[in-house]
């Protein structure tokens, strides 16, 4: 579990240090985080470049824990100033602010026996993101706004294209032993071009593509033109009147309905009763042909880490399957509120309690290619874009600003914008009518292209 | 009213050193450079279940340095104050430039203005038992109110920024920034029925704004009421309907629909729905719509904006006509327009960019009843969510929180949260009516563009818009 004492970084030294530090100005437990990281990124547009900006920072965060009878008070801390006399204040003032706190019988660090990392190399970092010298980065932007604009000569403004890389050290110890440490890396190149039409109209779109290591990022002559693709695909959108049909959610915007499920799961949502979820565990909640599952463990994952921010090892935790409610998401508290076992889910920022963060999550893919889906839908919407916030899961409700192709008879008709698509969530779970075999993690959070019935769509 | 003292005092910044700095920046060319150094100290607080769960508090100091070269930003940043790593981060930005050092302006003149809001008590942590008061009584005031409320969650936060701002044309700025902010949400529980409410408000004040009206028995009492009435909501409508907006917060109407899409950065690079209409009617001749940072207390205010300039009154639509729009320094300069002092970032590790304040509709004439009497079928909408606006094809959606039926001119059935979608530089066109009871909101709203978040307000009457695409599902 802990790194031995020889091959400990100066970082998971002071991580270790301030826990120490902590117990002796009188918390019964600690808990420290130190974030270390380096940015770069550039954005070009019309061929010039218009930002670069490279730095890095780091903050540490304390957590500190005052055991009174039967429960705990706590409190946190975080600074960006690592010298003594900030440190000092650091722990000075996490415990001077615990003793304001309320007693909670459910606050407290895992048990002994929960704690581990994951073995072996998870492919989190490679120093390959920061292999291009400057000018290349600037070119690789460069051409992936480049191969979008000359796609289509309506494409006659760009709203920039960019390239991203940063890497980042996160070191977590607690006052129970734990010691852990792991690095991260990150690239990203996007494009972002505009069509416009006979009419002045305008559009715009764009395309990504991100990796944890340089060599897996996509050309990017395929993002601009991919980039291209989507924005053209958008010019002339109309509206369409007011109706009930199928809306087909492209992977892009069906990650919502993933991140949905996840958000109706989470435990502390569960405890207090702020969920469509809450008392479900074991009941159907969708169609018998959905599985949700969150990853922690898959090598090379945007969403993969070695363990969670309480310093327990991450899981696979399958959250529906096959329609079926299996699991909730746990961090250590939320577990202790319900009476199950945490599931490796805490997050957490350098101050506060932790929270409940994904790992990788994702639907599981169908049998149908997107193409089959649409042509099995007479009439109804392609979402591509989704707008607001509009979605409650204390109530389930659901509605949100859409855009994207109408499809009649099994094919795209034209764009349509300025509409807006709801229903209630429980009914779209179970109104999942087809699910595509196009999952692809382009981030932490992945679907495949999904068929719902029932929705109202509300346009003219 | 020194503040740049702190950073000198405290980091041993000198103006010396920051002459130094910009002479580095601009060691390689370029047209200007600025220096932003920050300091943010944070509180936040949270009840939940009854109990105190979470206290945390924060500092985080640091410094951004930028170097423009025409249409060229080059920015680094450091969190470490000593001379050696600002002059590291100044050479690092200076890389966007390729040409012959440049000389800053001799000299500094500061930017002055008399303050908008309080300056700072000695000691903030004198106040913590006074805060963990608010959240304590917030919880008590809201189970009181219906027996229905089953969960209460209280949060209380606030933060002082403390800033210095050095340019190479010779601006020089500090400012001390106070910000507090309470929320309250309810969820309300009725058979199987569950529904929220939420609510909040503050502003650049201190506690004892809490201590007045708006404080925690008043936020607590409107978010129980928000859940109570929506365990009594029916679906909402769907389709193209009047729609009639309350006073204050429905702002964000504006915000959406044409806030974002007169910023300037949208406008030089052409990319905005608005590009080219000034001048031109983008709005019913009963709007007059303006960006404020000038107003004492609000969230969205400020005595210099974060590149130095001074704040101020500017109007973004008049009488319907597109009058002009919200700049930073680089748009102003580039555009060839005055500059605002709406040059905003969320913190020393980001690039500034134009950014609204406080942002609302004037006052009109009409009595809020008699607009919602003419009224035969629509959706009177009193409070909202968040929102959010495509700049290019000009698309901006907002949810509604708590809204009612209108039927032959009488306010009836509660309705379900639904979105409601329109078209900026069309959507304003279909304002009718406004009213003479001009709000600002209670000081919540936090505005994000570009990854960047800053706090923002909004405003308006209540006003009747002929038509508007409702997001119901009935």
């Amino acid at each position: 579990m802990a790194t031995t004492a020889e091959t400990r970084t100066d970082l998971q030294s002071l991580a270790s240090d301030i826990v120490i530090r902590a117990l002796r100005a009188g918390a019964s437990d600690a808990e420290v985080t130190i974030r270390e990281g380096d940015e770069f990124s550039t954005t070009v547009r019309l061929g010039e470049v218009e930002t670069l900006k490279e730095s890095g920072s780091r903050g540490v965060g304390l957590r500190v824990l005052l055991q009174v009878d039967n429960g705990y008070r706590v409190a946190s801390t975080s600074s960006s100033d690592f010298t003594p006399e900030g440190l000092e204040h650091l722990v000075r003032g996490a415990i001077a602010l615990a003793r304001l706190t309320s007693v909670d019988p459910f606050a407290g660090l895992p048990e002994p026996g929960e704690y581990g990392q994951l073995p072996g190399d998870l492919r989190l970092y490679h120093d390959d993101v920061y292999s291009l010298p400057t000018e290349e980065r600037i070119a690789w932007a460069r051409r992936a706004e480049a191969a979008a604009m000359a796609v289509d000569a309506r494409l006659v403004n760009s709203d920039g294209a960019g390239f991203d890389a940063a890497t980042g050290r996160r070191i977590f110890a607690n006052s129970r032993g734990f010691l852990g440490e792991y690095r991260s890396s990150y690239c990203s190149i996007a494009a972002s071009p505009i069509a416009q039409d006979a009419s002045g109209e305008m559009q715009r779109d764009y395309w990504w593509s991100q990796a944890r290591a340089f060599r897996d990022l996509d050309p990017p002559e395929s993002v601009g033109q991919e980039a291209a693709r989507r924005t053209l695909r958008l010019l002339g959108a109309r509206r369409v009147p007011t109706q009930q049909a199928p809306v087909v959610f492209a992977p892009e915007v069906a990650r919502g309905i993933v991140g949905a499920v996840f958000d109706a799961a989470a435990g502390d949502a569960i405890y207090r009763g702020a969920s469509i979820f809450a008392g479900k565990l074991g009941e159907s909640v969708a169609a018998p042909s959905v599985t949700v599952v969150d990853d922690g463990t898959m090598p090379g994952g945007f969403g993969t880490s070695p363990f969670d921010a309480e310093g327990l090892p991450s899981r696979r935790t399958v959250i529906v399957e096959r329609g079926v409610l299996r699991s909730y998401i746990l961090n250590t508290y939320a577990a202790r509120k319900l009476g199950l076992k945490s599931t490796a889910n805490a997050g957490r920022g350098l101050a506060g309690n932790p929270f409940l963060d994904s790992g990788n999550l994702f639907l599981e893919p169908g049998a149908q290619s997107a193409d089959e889906i649409v042509r099995g839908v007479d009439r109804g919407l392609y979402v591509t874009r989704l707008m607001g916030h509009g979605v409650n899961l204390v109530t389930g409700d659901y509605s949100r600003g859409a855009a994207g192709l109408w499809i009649e008879n099994g094919e795209f008709a034209f764009p349509v914008q300025e509409i807006t698509i709801a229903g209630n969530v429980r009914d779209m779970l179970r109104n999942i009518t087809a699910i595509g075999s196009d999952l692809e993690f382009r981030s932490a959070t992945a679907a495949p292209t999904l068929c719902i019935d029932g929705m109202t769509i509300a346009g003219e | 009213m020194d503040h740049k003292r702190y950073f000198f005092e405290k980091f041993g910044v000198s103006e010396r050193l920051l002459e130094r700095c910009l002479g580095e920046a601009l060691s390689a060319g370029g047209d200007y450079a600025d220096l932003y150094f920050e300091s943010v100290a944070s509180t936040s607080l949270g009840l939940d279940e009854s109990i105190v769960k979470s206290a945390s508090q924060g500092v985080s100091t640091g410094c951004g340095i930028r170097v423009v070269s025409g249409e060229r930003t080059g920015y680094a940043y450091t969190d470490d104050l000593s001379a050696d790593r600002l002059l590291r981060a100044a050479r690092t930005a200076a890389l966007i430039a390729s040409g012959p050092a440049r000389q800053p302006v001799q000299g500094f003149t500061e930017t002055t203005s008399p303050s908008l809001y309080p300056a700072p008590a000695a000691d903030l942590d004198a106040d913590l038992s006074a805060k963990l008061d608010l959240v304590m009584r917030a919880d008590r005031a809201a189970r009181r109110y219906d027996h229905r409320v089953t969960q209460v969650r209280a949060s209380y936060a606030d933060e002082l920024r403390r800033i210095l701002i050095a340019a190479s044309d010779g601006t020089f700025a500090s400012d001390t920034q106070p910000l507090a902010r309470m929320s309250v949400f309810v969820l309300a529980r009725d058979g199987d029925r569950t529904a929220r409410g939420s609510s909040g408000g503050g502003g650049r004040v201190e506690i004892g704004y809490f201590t007045g009206a708006k404080g925690p028995e008043f936020f607590a009492a409107e978010a129980a009421r928000t859940a109570i009435l929506q365990l009594g909501a029916i679906p909402a409508p769907a389709g193209e309907m009047e729609v009639v907006l309350g006073p204050g917060w429905p702002g964000v109407l504006l915000h959406e629909a044409v806030g974002h899409g007169l910023e300037a950065d949208f406008n030089r690079r052409k990319t905005s729905a608005f590009a080219g209409l000034i001048g031109r009617a983008v709005a019913s001749p009963k709007v007059t719509v303006v960006d404020n940072g000038r107003m004492p207390s609000r969230r969205g205010s400020l005595n210099v904006d974060d590149e130095g300039s001074s704040t101020q009154e500017t109007v973004l639509i008049e009488g319907g006509i597109l009058r002009g729009y919200l700049s930073d320094k680089l748009s102003a300069r580039l555009m060839g327009i005055p500059s605002t002092g709406n040059g905003r970032r969320e913190s020393y590790q980001q690039i500034p960019m134009p950014r609204m304040t406080n942002t609302y509709m004037l006052a009109g004439e009409e009595a809020p009843e008699d607009i919602l009497r003419s009224v035969k079928r629509g959706l009177y909408a009193v409070n909202f969510g968040g929102g959010q606006v495509d700049i290019t094809s000009g698309k901006f959606v907002f949810s509604a929180s708590e809204a009612y039926l209108i039927e032959d001119g009488k306010v009836t059935a509660p309705v379900r949260d639904a979105t409601l979608i329109g078209n900026g530089p069309e959507a304003l066109k279909h304002v009718s009516m406004v009213g003479n009871d001009l709000a600002l909101d209670e000081g919540i709203g936090t505005c994000g563009k570009d990854g960047q978040s800053v706090p923002v307000g909004v405003g308006m009457p209540t006003v009747k818009l002929d038509r508007m695409t409702v997001g119901g599902t009935r």
